[in-house]
């Protein structure tokens, strides 16, 4: 099976619908998109819970540097997807969605993400997980985090003409970085990353 | 609710480790995690992430609350809001967490956790929803400047190497960390 490109279907550009026009159904993607999504959704939301990371003691207890569950979940999935995704890349069968490197933007909205994660203990991804769970607060969260959404939306322009350019290099990685090929900085860097687990390991109480 | 000062004092200093932890071995659950991240390469062709869902949302009410107004900012212009993969994926992530809690009785079922009320009271329900709230819109607005959350640069981008991912995932933990010890610490 090959990782289409195809634009779906149902996708309204800009262009296609004047300012004033409220499509009636809003715009959405056709089912074979969907279905992955939610799938994958739910085999993701059941690891998180599974791996405790759903837990309000167990995010503050990482954010306290008393519990390290987390690093540990979050190192593990790395080093396995880096290797995966490396070698799958490398055979063709996939494309890489790297994100641009702006280091005003990454660290400012890195920071703030970090008071906001302490504050509400969870994080997009956990505070779902959490709701499931059946943390309640979590539905404050998320109704933060589309409130937030859109308070960053009012300010996207000023940000990216201001903010985005400082420190802006492009999609680079770090096999772009430093003067080895990419097997080595995969291979190396998943090496430095199980030694950084395995001390986790053996110095956490958890 | 009490308003006065002893209500606002501030209870234990906590210990998270006398709550239970993970029901799998995180390494475990972690390796596959990093398993499914390599399905959704494969068959969405999408990496994982949970901010975006959220700013699709709030597009998607924007549209229909202040259509013209919304559709002219940049962020929505760039990022036009529909109901897709990524809001399928959060909205997967609860239905998942619900089952594996179910199944592992480990369903919480209410609005205050144990360590949160150790710390500030079992009448602390405002100021949760505030501080949840508040901690919700620092997250999306950070997350939407650094270009992703800890699953979008945390685990995603990380794995592919992604210097501004690694930034980003290491700006988290510092923010995190010091606003945890000043809430929870001292």
């Amino acid at each position: 099976m090959s990782a289409t490109l195809q634009k779906p279907q149902h996708d309204k550009t800009s262009n296609e619908t004047t300012l004033n026009e409220t499509p009636a159904i809003l715009p959405s993607s056709p089912a074979r998109t969907l279905a992955p999504g939610l799938f994958f959704g739910i085999i993701f939301g059941f690891l998180l819970q599974k791996g405790g990371v759903a837990k309000f003691h167990v995010l503050i207890g990482q954010l306290l540097l008393k519990d390290f569950t987390v690093i540990k979940v979050m190192l593990s999935a790395v080093i396995v997807g880096m290797l995966g995704i490396h070698l799958m890349h490398h055979l063709k069968l996939i494309e890489l969605h790297i994100k641009p490197t702006r280091i005003a933007s990454n660290s400012i909205g890195g920071l703030l993400f970090g008071v906001g994660f302490a504050l509400s203990a969870y994080c997009p991804g956990t505070g779902a997980a959490a709701l499931g769970q059946g943390n309640f607060d979590a539905l404050a969260m998320v109704i933060g985090m589309i409130a937030g959404s859109y308070v960053f939306a009012e300010a996207s322009g000023w940000i990216s003409r201001k903010i985005d350019p400082i420190g802006d290099n492009g999609k680079i990685t770090l096999h772009d970085v430093l003067p080895l090929n990419r097997a080595v900085v995969v291979i190396g860097s998943a090496a430095i990353l199980v030694i950084v687990l395995v001390i986790i390991e053996f110095a956490a109480v958890r | 609710m009490n308003l006065d000062l002893q209500s606002w004092q501030l209870l234990a200093k906590v210990d998270p480790l006398k709550y239970p932890g993970p029901a799998w071995s995180p390494f475990v659950v972690g390796a596959l995690i990093g398993v499914l991240s390599m399905f959704t390469f494969y068959f969405s062709n999408k990496p994982l992430g949970a901010s975006t869902a959220y700013a699709r949302v709030a597009g998607m009410l924007g549209n229909v609350v202040a259509p013209g107004h919304s559709r002219s900012l940049k962020y929505f212009k760039d990022n036009p809001p529909k109901f897709g993969w990524e809001l399928l994926l959060v909205l997967g992530v609860i239905i998942g967490a619900f089952v594996a809690a179910w199944s592992g009785g480990e369903l919480t079922g209410q609005l205050l956790p144990a360590m949160w009320q150790e710390r500030f009271g079992p009448d602390s329900a405002l100021l949760r929803i505030v501080v949840a709230f508040a901690g919700g819109c620092l997250m999306a607005f950070g997350a939407r400047m650094a270009g992703g959350c800890t699953s979008g640069h945390g685990i995603s981008g990380t794995l592919q190497l992604a210097i501004g991912s690694w930034i980003s995932a290491i700006c988290f933990f510092i923010g995190g960390v010091i606003t945890a010890m000043l809430m929870f610490a001292i």
